[in-house]
């Protein structure tokens, strides 16, 4: 196996150069790692707008009840109910997964791991065409008639499993089955993921060698894809619930609507860390390039890693405290919760050491990483409150909980997204963006960002719950003091979506007038930036060898602060 | 903390709202410490003319230190907040004290129905008072709830008693509360439950004996009644929801 | 369009082939979504002790048979291995056959049990017993229909000695497919 292996690499070089194809064979039907990443990451960004889009209607709903939203109209409850469901549902499946995952996730691991391609070209492929069916379908699903599904995306039957009781036909089965076929995209892409990361690693390569967005994306995987097959059969159920008139989750008939429930956060926790830890990686990255700086204890963050996604399997309960389970229960599920504070707290501890004694440059990549941690440790604090059993009786289904994954999963989707781009972008186009935009950029969203969520903390321990159209029709919450603050968050949220202007025009800009990086910008030491700017079908001219760990940067004794993981000495 | 913001007005809300505050002291102290451990670094290490990072790899026993210490403090934060947690969940949820009277609350779709025992203190019998959106109580009195739903889930949500429990169809859930004061406030539906989850709200009125007597003779006897105006608000509902959507 | 395998293809840093890789993990996730279906309906049934009596109206020596023909076609896909491993070709594809044949030699006595089982009114609805008998042991047959198929692509490279290590997954595969089986077996047909 060996001696093939090196005569495919030597004959390497014609590989790269031949015809060139058409429009179709390059931009749609490509099996090239590079553009499946980009069709992921251009859906993923569509689909963000149209999340943002959402977003901005049901918050002005909230902020001026009953008043037309510009650019939509009037929100009727059951476009409400429609507009938060799929909000949801398209930030965490639609945004989430295909950018962090399956984007960077295609794009970096056969370049950081010195190789010309996936292992499974056609499958992944196949994974994105999936997954683009399943945007399309949820997308439809909007118009048809009875409009998209509004029973929240986490879908609890019974209102999920009878259109009696959702009023939403076609909607309900439309977005379940897109939610289902998404899964098997990711399953398809993860297995890609994993079998390229073991068996297609530059020679030289060993565990440790592999830098730490590979390993988060490939755990990230690994954990979807052993979290999520009971979910899967669970949707099948509730499928067959809806269209056909099963009663699986039916209490009328003998079904069990609590079944669901646990189904849906056996994945549903889990499906946290699986964007998390892609995120983590990107962050990881960013942080030891723009400090000159080694990574602290390189080996202490992948078992923190690995002892977080264990715990995640025997936490799930901490989100159906109150739904009606044993009370007994509760105990263990709090402490297991409160448990993984412990590997968490010490990853992040690392990333912190790791700026120790750095040469920080501040560049716009780096200012996202830094805010990541600085923003999600609020997010990571505030779920403590919600693990401990005792106070999540008040505050669960509150609008803290609301912020508290909102501190979670913005940090993990749209700074990790802003800290990859920038950091990422002239790899991905060969050209640099522009720095001071970027840093308008970033200070926007972040004020922002932080202008929507508190307010909406304080809320949630005011006893505001979730969901709910119109506070008008609560006297206790329908006061101006707490009016005051949701206006406050709208605002907010319109302007972080203004700020967001700036970005698409940078990246637009970039993207043909930027000026030309060359290979390796940031004098990082990772593979991806041996490769040419943009790399072309089949990556490197020579494939490279590796000699070190990624993250050899100011090693003492050498003249260049950095030390690529393929320069022989 | 959160009393600044809401009321307490039951014998556990005190409990609840003291865990909260022991999390926020613990967690309070991580977070402002690790922040301000980060800024001090981003500012304190800005790139310099002529100045190389240092090569610290973090494998080192003694620079493993720095982060293995505070992780042994974590770890005995966290068993604190879990005893804690316990504690009062055990008050709440586990721990069921002998009810001096027993209601029955039942969810649909998108109203509460609460059913009072009447004068006999009994339920399911004939002088029961059935509510639709409002529920009555006595102060120091200790309630059990019975919670059904007739058709999705909803969740039982008392904020001022920082109580919260889901109605789960085809089970019913038995919980209890002690209210402090008197007065009125909001009870919400905490679960999404359709497109009327938005005005599925009800008011609890916390009441003196004396007042809860008072109402009790006016709507003694006249459960039938009762019920066809809840019937009848729920058809309204239901009619104007239709208008909307 | 014409696809050229890219290098990355020919690589195995694991020292095993990166076919079998992928098929292994295509399996563990197929074991949790059967994993979840089956554990669902044990948690059913040790609520539902009157389950026992609708499971006695499951034909159990026709599931036995179907028990007997799929392990005797999981020992002719072994064979099949091992025969394109020798490079006997023609031999293996026969028994890529034979083990398709098993496959269809279950599918037509599980359709003579859901005809007899529909007829006597124990449809998909009639209670949640059926329901979960419908749906796993639909879900299974799903997966043996897609093994046939793919085996038959399979045997077409076989015959032209392309391909031979598939031969080898698909048995992986096959053998999965068997093993679901040596679990619904007990849990709808025997448990009374």
């Amino acid at each position: 196996m060996a001696e093939a292996v090196t005569t495919a690499e030597t004959t390497e070089g014609a590989h790269s150069h031949h015809g060139e194809p058409d429009f179709w064979s390059k931009y749609i039907f490509s099996t090239d790692h590079k553009m499946i990443a980009m069709q992921y990451m251009f859906t993923g960004m569509i689909m963000a707008l149209i999340g943002g889009y959402m977003a901005y209607v049901f918050r002005m709903q909230l902020a001026f009840p009953g008043e037309s939203v510009p650019g939509y109209g009037t929100v009727t409850p059951l476009a409400y109910n429609s507009l938060i469901t799929n909000h949801g549902a398209i930030m965490i499946f639609w945004v989430a997964m295909p950018i962090l995952i399956a984007a960077l996730g295609n794009f970096l691991i056969p370049l950081m791991i010195g190789c010309d391609d996936m292992v499974f070209p056609r499958v992944n492929r196949l994974s994105y065409q999936i997954f683009l069916l399943s945007a399309i379908i949820l997308i439809a699903s909007f118009f048809v008639p009875g409009g998209g599904f509004g029973g929240a995306w986490t879908a609890y039957p019974p209102l999920s499993a009878q259109s009696q009781y959702n009023l939403t036909p076609f909607g309900a089965p439309m977005w379940l089955l897109a939610v289902a076929l998404e899964f098997v995209a990711f399953l398809l892409g993860g297995i890609n993921f994993i079998t390229t990361t073991m068996n297609a690693r530059a020679k030289g390569m060993k565990m440790y060698d592999i830098p730490i967005v590979v390993w988060m994306i490939v755990i990230a995987s690994i954990l979807f894809m052993a979290s999520v097959g009971p979910l899967i059969a669970g949707a099948v159920m509730l499928l067959f619930d809806q269209v056909l008139g099963t009663t699986f989750y039916n209490p009328d008939a003998g079904g069990d609507p609590v079944l669901w429930q646990h189904l849906f956060w056996f994945f549903g926790h889990p499906e946290v860390y699986v964007v998390l830890l892609p995120a983590m990686g990107v962050v990881a990255e960013v942080i030891t390039v723009f400090a000159r700086k080694k990574l602290f204890a390189y080996k202490t963050i992948l078992y923190t890693t690995f002892a977080t996604g264990i715990l995640s399997f025997f936490v799930w309960a901490h989100h159906q405290f109150i739904a009606g389970i044993d009370p007994r229960m509760a105990h263990i599920f709090t402490v297991t919760t409160v448990l993984i504070s412990i590997p968490i707290a010490e990853m992040l501890f690392c990333y912190i050491a790791t700026l120790y004694g750095g040469s920080i440059r501040l560049t716009t990549a780096m200012l996202f990483a830094l805010s990541f941690l600085a923003e999600f440790l609020i997010g990571g604090v505030t779920g403590i409150y919600l693990g401990a059993s005792g106070t999540d009786i008040y505050f669960h289904d509150t609008y803290f909980v609301l912020a508290h994954f909102h501190y979670t999963f913005f940090p993990i989707a749209i700074i990790g997204f802003f800290t990859a781009i920038y950091y990422w972008f002239p790899k991905m186009f060969g050209r640099m963006m522009n720095e001071t935009w970027g840093k308008i950029h970033f200070w926007g969203t972040i004020i922002c960002f932080n202008g929507i969520f508190l307010p909406l903390f304080v809320l949630g321990m005011g006893g505001q719950h979730r969901r709910i159209y119109n506070f008008n029709n609560f006297p206790d919450l329908a006061t101006p003091e707490m009016q005051d603050l949701r206006i406050f968050a709208t605002w907010s949220a319109v302007a972080m979506l203004v700020f967001q202007i700036p970005f698409l025009i940078n990246f637009t800009v970039s993207l043909f007038k930027g000026k030309k990086a060359g290979k390796n910008p940031w004098n990082a030491n990772t593979l991806e930036w041996v490769a040419p700017s943009p790399p072309p079908h089949g990556n490197f001219a020579e494939m490279p060898v590796v000699y070190r760990a990624p993250y050899e940067y100011s090693v003492p004794g050498r003249e260049k602060d950095y030390w690529p993981q393929n320069m022989p000495d | 903390m959160i009393e600044s913001l809401i009321e307490n007005v039951s014998t556990y809300g005190g409990n609840i709202d003291g865990l909260f505050t022991l999390i926020t002291v613990i967690v309070g102290f991580w977070f402002i410490l690790a922040e301000a451990v980060l800024f001090y670094f981003i500012i304190r290490y800005r790139r310099k003319k002529g100045v190389k990072a240092q090569y610290v790899t973090g494998e080192k026993k003694k620079e493993h230190n720095w982060i293995a210490y505070p992780h042994y403090l974590i770890i005995l934060f966290d068993i604190v907040i879990i005893v804690g947690a316990v504690m009062v969940w055990y008050k709440v949820k586990q721990d069921l004290p002998p009810a001096d009277e027993t209601i029955r609350v039942t969810g649909r779709q998108w109203a509460w129905v609460f059913t009072h025992p009447g004068p006999d203190g009994v339920l399911d019998t004939a002088d029961d008072i059935e509510m639709v959106d409002k529920l009555h109580v006595k102060v120091d009195t200790l309630y059990h709830f019975q919670l059904e739903s007739k058709d999705v889930v909803h969740s039982f949500s008392v904020p001022v008693f920082r109580l919260k429990q889901d109605a789960i169809p085809g089970r019913v859930i038995t919980g209890w509360f002690e209210a402090t004061k008197t007065g009125e406030y909001d009870i919400q539906c905490a679960e999404i439950c359709g497109i009327g989850h938005g005005i599925m709200a009800a008011r609890i009125s916390i009441e003196t004996a004396e007042t809860h007597q008072v109402w009790m003779d006016a709507h003694g006897g006249s459960a039938e009644t009762r019920r066809i105006a809840a019937s009848e608000k729920i058809d309204q509902g239901k009619a104007e929801d239709n208008n909307n959507g | 369009m014409s696809f050229q395998a890219p290098l990355a293809t020919s690589r195995s840093v694991t020292g095993l082939p990166t076919g079998r890789l992928a098929i292994w993990w295509v399996v563990v996730s197929e074991i949790v979504i059967f994993g979840g279906l089956i554990a669902c309906y044990v948690m059913f049934r040790l609520r539902h002790p009157e389950w026992g009596e609708y499971a006695s109206h499951t034909s159990t020596p026709a599931g036995a048979l179907n028990t007997f023909v799929l392990l005797t076609s999981s020992l002719s896909i072994v064979l099949a291995h091992q025969a394109a491993a020798a490079g006997n070709l023609v031999k293996s594809f026969r028994y890529i056959w034979c083990t398709i044949g098993g496959g269809g030699i279950f599918l037509l006595v599980k359709s003579y049990e859901w005809t007899t089982e529909i007829s006597h009114g124990y449809t998909l609805f009639a209670n949640n017993f059926w329901s979960f008998y419908y749906t796993a042991t639909g879900l299974h047959g799903l997966h043996v229909i897609a093994g046939m198929v793919i085996m038959a692509i399979i045997s077409i490279g076989v015959r032209k000695g392309e391909h031979l290590p598939r031969v080898e997954y698909i048995g992986i595969y096959w053998h999965f497919v068997d093993i679901v089986w040596l679990f619904l077996f007990p849990l709808f047909y025997i448990a009374k």
